[in-house]
């Protein structure tokens, strides 16, 4: 019993990352319905800043991850004027804004490579390694800040698209674009604050996830495993991307713990095509019947 | 530069070409998009090889000649595709394209997971069988059925459902048998590259096959311009070469074609040959249709002069 505690435990934790992640993924969907799969660069651009603001600019953590978070802002917006504005402009249909995601993807990965290098980086260690003991269950302190702040930014993210006006906006841009614009609300703003506020989660993300593991350049390809969770919980839909994320989460330590760690990264991939063929809208999803 | 440097490139060429066809189908005549077809070439290059190689260097091989690899390829490719068809092709544009993504992952991540087959350590020991004028001899025959087909009443057909999928559906067509026929056929092409791309390289590893593979393959037929066979051909060889003209860049060449996909994406989304083809017929229409761009262009200009320029100030305010 104290395992399957433990493992639910690691699981919110890993969860709450991937609840990061998957928020950017579903909030461009919700917006412009294409799967943005230059986020995964952005994040792996987080955890880069993140890492070179603690090792070369010797910042307090915070501060670090602030700095990331604003550099990962700033990227996103840079990648949805570069790459989909002309698109957007055009009326392009949703393949080409995948594919153009796909090589800000590839041009973002390689940037990296090319002048940062290959190599797997370790972020120094900011936090100690001794877990926090509660009875017999053990938290790693990372662990928990992780679950702590992904908590603090998803519930600021919810809480700012709920009350503000501009979140309100926002609410009626994922309805009903064009009618959006007639009303007089600017959707291209709408559109960069979108971009704006899915790279700051991916850049807390990016920072979380190179501390927890290493800062690769093919991070944006775990990150992958995030937007199965965006489409797990239903592409769109806030709410549904946090709980998609919880659960994939979850059972992937699940699956690690009692079955094989070799089998982690398949079951997400199971878990995406059973969803489509059960439920193609998630679990809270919009209903995406007739789209076209 | 010398031949055998130059023949590997061709051969790689005409292998993607081979892929890159089938997905032409699929995407540039059907409509539908897929982001998993590396899966496909997998499944094709790993039975082949099941075919191929010799028993005393695997046990589990068969050790029967290339060509039983190539149909065993092509056919293990296409019956599963009709599986993947059967549950995924009711599904609408952007979740065709994320199913068809999960199958191709899934697909590597078992691979890795089958220890017959050297897991993620790859097989070594495939026979070198795929020459060059055996690869284009099969591109010949792939370009010419695929010709044929998209001419026939079946190809309009796809092509219909492609452009208004309602309407075709209202017309009596059988969208749901054009998309899975589309799809099977794409399969078998990829399953049969796929073949050819083991018997090239001698050794195969499921992280050859991964979602970047996919990705490649659609931006071929994007760069080559959808609905175009010719364009498709283009593409293929082009693009295969393009990293091995780049490679005095050495690391800096996939910033360029990253670069390169969003430019092309950007400013020609036709891509190189949009519905058109590089045949006499494909030229001449080419031809006509843009002496009658530029007419009706020289008869606005001429109407918009009529009106004192005030078109232009309505536009300038």
């Amino acid at each position: 019993m104290t395992q399957f505690f433990q493992q639910v435990i690691n699981g919110l934790s890993i969860g709450s990352v991937y609840a990061l992640m998957a928020v950017g993924y579903s909030l461009v969907y919700s917006i412009m319905n294409f799967s943005n799969f230059a986020h995964g660069g952005v994040i792996m651009l987080g955890a880069y800043f993140g890492f070179f603001s603690l090792t070369l600019l010797h910042l307090p953590f915070l501060a670090a991850f602030l700095l990331a978070s604003i550099g990962t802002t700033i990227l996103a917006i840079v990648v949805e004027r570069i790459a989909y504005k002309p698109l957007r402009e055009r009326k392009a249909p949703f393949l080409y804004f995948i594919i153009s995601a796909m090589g800000a993807s590839i041009l973002l990965e390689n940037i990296v490579i090319a002048t940062i290098g290959p190599t797997f980086r370790t972020y120094p260690e900011v936090f100690a390694r001794t877990p926090i003991s509660i009875g017999p269950l053990a938290i790693g302190r990372l662990d928990l800040l992780m679950f702590v702040i992904s908590a603090v930014c998803l519930t600021a993210l919810i809480l700012f698209i709920e009350k503000t006006k501009m979140g309100k906006a926002i609410q009626a841009a994922a309805y009903n674009i064009k009618a959006c614009a007639l009303m007089g609300i600017n959707t291209d703003k709408v559109i960069l604050i979108v971009f704006g506020l899915g790279g700051f989660l991916a850049g807390v993300a990016g920072v979380f996830f190179g501390m927890k593991y290493t800062v690769y350049p093919q991070i944006g390809n775990i990150t992958t495993k995030s937007f199965i969770a965006a489409v797990f919980g239903g592409l769109g839909s806030l709410p549904g991307a946090v709980l998609g994320s919880v659960i994939l989460g979850i059972l992937e330590t699940f699956v690690a713990g009692y079955l094989s760690s070799q089998y982690r990264d398949l079951i997400a991939f199971v878990i995406l095509i059973g969803v489509l063929i059960i439920r193609p809208s998630g679990i809270m999803g919009k209903n995406t019947e007739d789209k076209a | 530069m010398d031949w055998t440097y130059i023949q590997g490139i061709l051969m790689l060429a005409g292998i993607n070409l081979i892929s890159v066809l089938g997905l032409s189908l699929l995407t540039g005549f059907t409509g539908l998009f897929s982001f998993g077809h590396a899966g496909f070439m997998a499944i094709g290059a790993y039975i082949g090889a099941l075919m191929t190689v010799s028993p005393s260097t695997t046990p589990a091989g068969l050790g029967l000649p290339f060509f039983v690899g190539i149909i065993a390829g092509g056919a293990a490719a296409g019956i599963v595709s009709y599986f993947i068809g059967r549950i995924t092709l009711s599904l609408k544009g952007d979740y065709f394209c994320i199913a068809t993504l999960g199958f191709g992952e899934a697909t590597r991540l078992l691979l890795n997971n089958v220890q017959i087959f050297g897991g993620s350590r790859g097989w070594p020991g495939v026979p070198y069988k795929s020459t060059l004028p055996v690869i284009v001899l099969v591109d010949v025959v792939a370009v010419l059925f695929l010709a044929n087909l998209i001419k026939s009443r079946h190809g309009r057909n796809m092509i219909a459902v492609r452009e208004e999928e309602l309407a075709a559906q209202v017309s009596g067509i059988d969208v749901f048998k054009y998309k899975m026929t589309a799809l099977i056929i794409s399969a078998v092409y990829a399953g049969v590259a796929g073949v050819f791309f083991g018997h090239y390289m001698t050794f195969i590893q499921p992280k050859m096959f991964s979602m970047t593979k996919s990705t490649e393959l659609t931006i071929i037929v994007i760069f080559g311009g959808l609905g175009s066979i010719s364009g498709s051909v283009l593409g293929a060889v082009l693009l295969t070469a393009l990293p091995e003209i780049l490679r005095a860049f050495e690391i800096w060449r996939l910033v360029f074609y990253g670069a390169a996909v969003i430019l092309i994406m950007i400013s020609r989304p036709k891509g190189l040959m949009g519905g058109m083809e590089l045949t006499p017929s494909g030229i001449r229409k080419a031809q006509l249709e843009r002496k009658a761009r530029l007419e009706a262009r020289a008869e606005a200009r001429r109407l918009n002069g009529l009106e004192d320029g005030s078109a232009d100030e309505g536009r300038g305010a």
